[in-house]
């Protein structure tokens, strides 16, 4: 993609101010973008998702509290004013513990899809592109890969590699590659037949030329919705797995320790785990929402 | 005397845009047949749709009566129009590939149509079904019965549709489209079963079409449409023969079958050798194995063709012909079974693509849609010059002059040349789709049905720039159509295919105006408009 | 038929021994040194051990033997039924999966009919419906059903019926009510899912022609969308409840451990907890085997279903 920015970019410079000019891609995007923040519902999702990412990168700006400064007087206090989400049974802010645990989850659902991104669309242009003998052997082993459920998967690799954020966001991130490997396949094998690829074909452009240029730009909408989709999930999965207990280890707080460690205090102070989770709900649900938005705005 | 149907001042508008049907009045007697020709956004459908109570949700009539059957529609609860449905009005719908429920018998869907019509389950439904079938001309009625619709062939469905539409015993049938999916010559016979069916039992026929000819050939009363407003009605001969409105003279001008046969041009100089000749060649598939069965499959067989420089060579058939076959062996997509493949006196059969590479310059392809023959994310800019840019001939300013000689030569402003397909019309996206084929300076240019998917008056302007380009460039052509109207006022020399064999080979004269072949003579009979065209000359 | 039949039972074998092959790679080959992991599931520590008492170990524990021999020592017992002992419960593998896999099974069976009802019918009410505020809430309805973690939905459902309405119990695995809370957890994932693909499967088939061929005829909405929106919508739920079992299997995972139920999900987790090798390998092997069951099934079922499809070779 970047080198083909790159390219698009030379030739919008080198175009002469004649009779036309050429769109930026810029001008582009902004104008598909702009009616969609016109609807409150994609907007807001953008704001939450925006949020956690700040979160993520610089949780001080959104708190002032120290999240792992204990007050025994304050413990379990319901949400008030001064404590938005209430406290634990330490009495740390539980808002802050939220926003700190950001960059944990964030950063690790990152990684996963990252690793996702790469194994998935690797083997699926691959197996898209090449064909025949190859194409056998990559999808017997993504059929192989998808036979095993996800967290099992995740399980299986972090029993062998040992418990933490990064084992944790490693496995999650081969269990979706499957999915995305199908996907891009799928996609790909879709767009080499459609008639404007042969035309590139006939007018004498090389097959390197034709896939970056006509094949993959036209096949990464639904890989890049699917990939939106899956942050959400990923960022359900680790969270999953470390309420099991396999995250990291405390006092430092993913969204799922803290949804755990809320759990026993459940009939006194159901907030404790019940608010993070509603947190992690809006953040999962508006990735779903601007996933779905940018999927019927590319029909 | 009641019409059947009686539209007065009918207005219908979609909730996000514009009027579909301004003002519009029709009536229609009952066992008169009327056809409504239009181009695509004239109204028609939305105006069957209305007629047929089954108007989308963000359709709404906004002013007028529609009565049918003394019953108006516009105030119409849903209940009184589901009664009429089936029982008064009967559809037969456009693409018969589609239109019937794949997981569901033939017989079942039949029946269904049957016990809404009587009410009730009753026990003779088996026989009703199995004569319905004969009436409509299916053989084995029985088995079809038992039969799923992708089991039956394209023709047999659309006569399947219309024993659904005869089960429910209408006074007036719609046939939205009845010619566009099938073959000619399937079409042809269908449509006339259909009229006789109709006429035998006094029903009205309202036939929706874009086609002047079938109107013309079929009905009692033409109506011309265009965007949403009536703009001539009258008997057949009187639309033809004497216009009154600029689009109904458009459209007869626009339609092939009613056009100036082609002036038979330039004699071919013996000492010209032709750009691309094709030596007894074949094709056969392998196919998957059955037992007891043969294996192959023979797509093409022993086509010899000689195609001369500023000659149009067209190719003409009916699906399965081999056309498509033909032509992809041409480009080097394929190779031949057997025979040779000539290409500006080189034998191209065994090329590789990397040694056919150089030779594309000279030999260049238009596609049948031409929405899905230009990238959606290029720019018309990067689609017309990507030929010049994959060869590396120009850049820079260079290549900009070229796009802009380019467009011009295809009559678009070089404002398009910052469009995005979807910004443009269809007839523009072919034209851009020329200019893409022109960019190499090609000798010979395949034409792969490259008007079928067009309006008909885009379609005449679409053939008057290749007629043009051919002048002036001295390109050569092959034509692949199914549409031998099309045709009659482009080519000089005309090949009949049917199941990979030539039946046929001569110039457009002699094709035309003495076919030696039965097959040929049925594939002209079967153009729409010539009953009036022949009767008027 | 018989021919397919025989490719496909064979594809399902292939694809099952992948699975087991590559968690097996996982699991004994990844760690640097499967024999500490061993030893510390068992309660021993590797370093108090003596180098004589470690290779005894390394024997026990079948380490000692080449790769390739390990592995197919390990695949033919499994093939047999035998997967070696727990570490951790020092039981034979098998018989902990026997005890635990009716619980597992009963649990996901009732998710799976939770799942295919709740999103059938909101599917199928949404496609009905024509007035567009609420159309549009019930489509929304579904992306809210997978963005919310399945744990969570647990102990939002203890805090609401078990705490707060006290109409079920809050965890444990005896009786018939102990089974609801959790199922309905379990469900609501998959749930959503069906809904969402029935909820697209509805719009593009009411574009369809035959649709219009059926109105034609004069059936109401309720009798089109019946006859034939419904059957051709649903289609694409078939394959989905095959890949759904990986998730219905992860989901139990959650769920059991939530619910303090006695099942594999439990195990499953409790082995990780402590490393206990063959227990996680066999319970990854049995999900992965369910689910290519689950698959081939759907797979020959599928044909009945659509009677487009066939699989003798066909020449068009």
């Amino acid at each position: 993609m970047n080198m083909l920015e790159q390219n698009l970019g030379r030739k919008t410079m080198s175009a002469s101010p004649g009779l036309w000019r050429r769109r930026s891609r810029l001008q582009r995007v902004t104008a598909t973008l702009l009616p969609l923040l016109r609807r409150p519902g994609f907007s807001l999702a953008l704001l939450v998702v925006v949020f956690s990412l700040v979160a993520a990168i610089a949780p001080h700006l959104l708190s002032s509290f120290d999240p792992y400064a204990t007050s025994p007087v304050d413990k379990l206090r319901a949400p008030n004013l001064i404590h938005w989400f209430g406290t634990d049974e330490l009495g740390r802010d539980l808002y802050t513990r939220v926003v700190f645990g950001s960059s944990l989850s964030v950063l690790s659902a990152f990684l996963a899809v990252g690793i996702a991104l790469l194994g998935g669309l690797g083997l699926g242009i691959l197996s898209g592109f090449a064909g025949g003998r190859v194409d056998a052997v990559i999808m017997r082993f993504v059929d192989v890969l998808l036979a095993l459920p996800g967290l099992l998967l995740a399980l299986a690799i972090v029993t062998a590699i040992g418990f933490g954020t990064v084992p944790v966001a490693i496995a999650v991130g081969i269990g979706i590659v499957p999915g995305f490997a199908r996907t891009t396949r799928a996609e790909v094998l879709r767009v080499k037949t459609l008639p404007y690829v042969e035309a590139a074909r006939l007018g004498g452009a090389s097959w390197g030329r034709t896939l970056l240029r006509h094949i993959l730009p036209n096949a990464w909408g639904p890989v890049a919705v699917l990939a939106t989709l899956d942050f959400g999930a990923a960022i359900l999965a680790t969270a999953g797995l470390s309420f099991l207990g396999f995250g990291a280890a405390p006092p430092a707080a993913e969204w799922g320790t803290l949804i755990a460690n809320g759990r026993h205090f459940l009939i006194t102070a159901p907030w404790v785990s019940l608010l993070p989770g509603l947190f992690l709900v809006a953040v999962v649900f508006s990735l779903n929402h601007i996933a779905r938005t940018f999927e019927e705005t590319q029909r | 005397m009641n019409a059947l149907v009686d539209i007065r001042q009918l207005s219908v508008r979609y909730r996000h845009g514009n009027t579909a049907v301004n003002r519009l009045s029709l009536r229609v007697a009952q066992g008169e047949t009327v056809a409504i020709v239009g181009e695509s956004g004239s109204g028609k459908s939305t105006l069957a749709n209305a007629i047929l109570g089954l108007l989308p949700d963000s359709a709404q009539i906004t002013a007028g009566q529609l009565w049918v059957d003394g019953q108006d529609l516009t105030h119409a609860s849903e209940r009184q129009k589901r009664a009429l449905r089936g029982r008064t009005i009967g559809l037969v719908p456009q693409d018969p590939m589609v239109s019937l429920n794949p997981t569901l018998r033939v017989g079942q869907q039949i029946a269904e149509a049957l016990i809404l019509a009587k009410g009730k389950r009753y026990p003779a439904v088996d026989a009703d079904i199995v004569e319905l079938l004969q009436q409509v001309g299916i053989d084995n009625p029985v088995l079809r019965a038992r039969q799923y619709p992708h089991e039956l062939s394209g023709g047999m469905r659309q006569r399947v549709l219309i024993a659904i539409a005869l089960a429910g015993n209408p006074r007036l049938i719609i046939a939205d489209e009845p010619t566009s999916a099938l073959d000619v010559t399937v079409q042809r016979k269908i449509l006339d079963h259909l009229q006789r069916l109709v006429s035998e039992r006094g029903i009205s026929l309202l036939i929706i079409t874009h086609d002047l000819g079938v109107a013309s050939d079929r009905a009692d009363r033409i109506l011309v449409m265009q965007q949403g407003e009536l703009v001539e009605q009258g008997a057949p001969r009187q639309i033809l023969d004497a216009p009154q409105h600029d689009y109904t003279r458009a459209l007869i001008a626009a339609a092939p079958a009613f056009a100036k046969r082609r002036e038979p041009l330039i004699h071919i100089d013996p000492m010209i050798e032709p750009i691309l000749s094709l030596k007894n060649v074949g094709k056969t598939f392998a196919l998957p194995k059955v037992k007891g069965e043969d294996n192959t499959f023979v797509a093409l067989e022993n086509l010899s063709l000689e195609v001369y420089p500023g000659q149009t060579l067209a190719i003409v058939g009916e699906s399965g012909s081999g056309k498509s076959t033909a032509l992809r062996i041409a480009l080097g997509l394929e190779k031949p079974s057997q025979g040779q493949v000539w290409f500006e006196q080189q034998d191209v059969t065994h090329l590789s693509w990397r040694d056919f590479r150089p030779l594309r310059q000279r030999l260049q392809l238009v596609q049948q849609n031409p929405f899905a023959a230009l990238d959606p994310r290029f720019t018309v800019f990067d689609s017309i010059v990507e030929p010049l840019v994959s060869f590396g001939l120009l850049k820079g300013p260079a290549l900009e002059q070229a796009a802009r000689e380019l467009i011009s030569r295809v009559h678009l402003p070089a404002s398009y040349l910052d469009r995005l397909p979807r910004e443009l019309s269809g007839g523009q996206c072919q034209r851009v789709a020329i200019a893409r084929a022109l960019a190499l300076k090609p000798g010979l240019l395949l034409l792969d049905e490259p008007v079928s998917a067009l309006d008909v008056s885009v379609q005449a302007h679409i053939l008057d720039l290749l007629e043009e380009l051919q002048r002036e460039m001295g390109i050569a052509y092959v034509l692949v159509s199914h549409d031998l109207s099309v045709v009659a006022n482009f080519a000089h020399e005309v090949l009949v295919l049917r199941n990979g064999k030539v039946v046929e080979q001569g110039s457009v004269e002699r094709i035309f105006n003495h076919p030696a072949n039965e097959y040929t003579r049925e594939l002209i009979a079967a153009i729409p408009g010539r009953h009036v065209a022949t009767r008027a000359a | 038929m018989s021919r397919y039949l025989i490719g496909r039972v064979g594809q399902a074998l292939l694809v099952l021994w992948g699975a087991y092959s590559i968690t097996y790679f996982i699991l004994y080959l990844l760690p640097g040194d499967t024999l500490s992991i061993m030893l510390s599931a068992s309660g021993m520590e590797a370093d108090s051990l003596s180098v004589e008492d470690l290779a005894k170990a390394r024997a026990y524990y079948g380490l000692d033997k080449g790769l390739f021999e390990q592995y197919f020592d390990l695949l033919l017992g499994a093939l047999r039924g035998d997967f070696g002992q727990s570490l951790s419960l020092n039981r034979p593998v098998a018989d902990l999966l026997a005890e635990r896999l009716p619980q597992t099974l009963s649990l996901a069976g009732l998710a799976i009919v939770l799942s295919l009802l709740g999103g059938i019918g909101l599917a199928y009410l949404t496609a009905y419906l024509r007035w567009q505020p609420l159309k549009k809430t019930l489509a929304r309805l579904p992306s809210l059903g997978f963005s919310v973690p399945v744990f969570w939905m647990g102990l939002l459902l203890i805090q609401v019926f078990a705490f707060g309405l006290g109409w079920f119990p809050a965890t444990g695995s005896k009786g018939v009510e102990s089974l609801v809370l959790p199922a309905i957890t379990l469900a609501i994932p998959s749930a959503a899912v069906y809904a969402q693909v029935l909820q697209r499967s509805f719009q593009g088939v009411w574009r369809e022609s035959y649709i219009a061929t059926a109105y034609a005829k004069g059936l109401s909405r309720g009798q089109v969308q019946a006859r034939h929106g419904f059957k051709n919508a649903a289609l694409p739920i078939l394959t989905l409840i095959g890949l759904q079992v990986g998730n219905t299997v992860s989901g139990a995972v959650l769920v059991e451990t939530i619910f303090a139920r006695s099942g594999i999900g439990r195990l499953a987790q409790e082995a990780v907890l402590r490393q206990d090798i063959p227990v996680v390998l066999a319970i990854v092997s049995v999900s992965a085997a369910a689910f290519v069951l689950v698959n081939l099934l759907v797979d020959l079922l599928y044909p009945w279903f659509d009677p487009r499809i066939t699989h003798t070779p066909k020449v068009s």
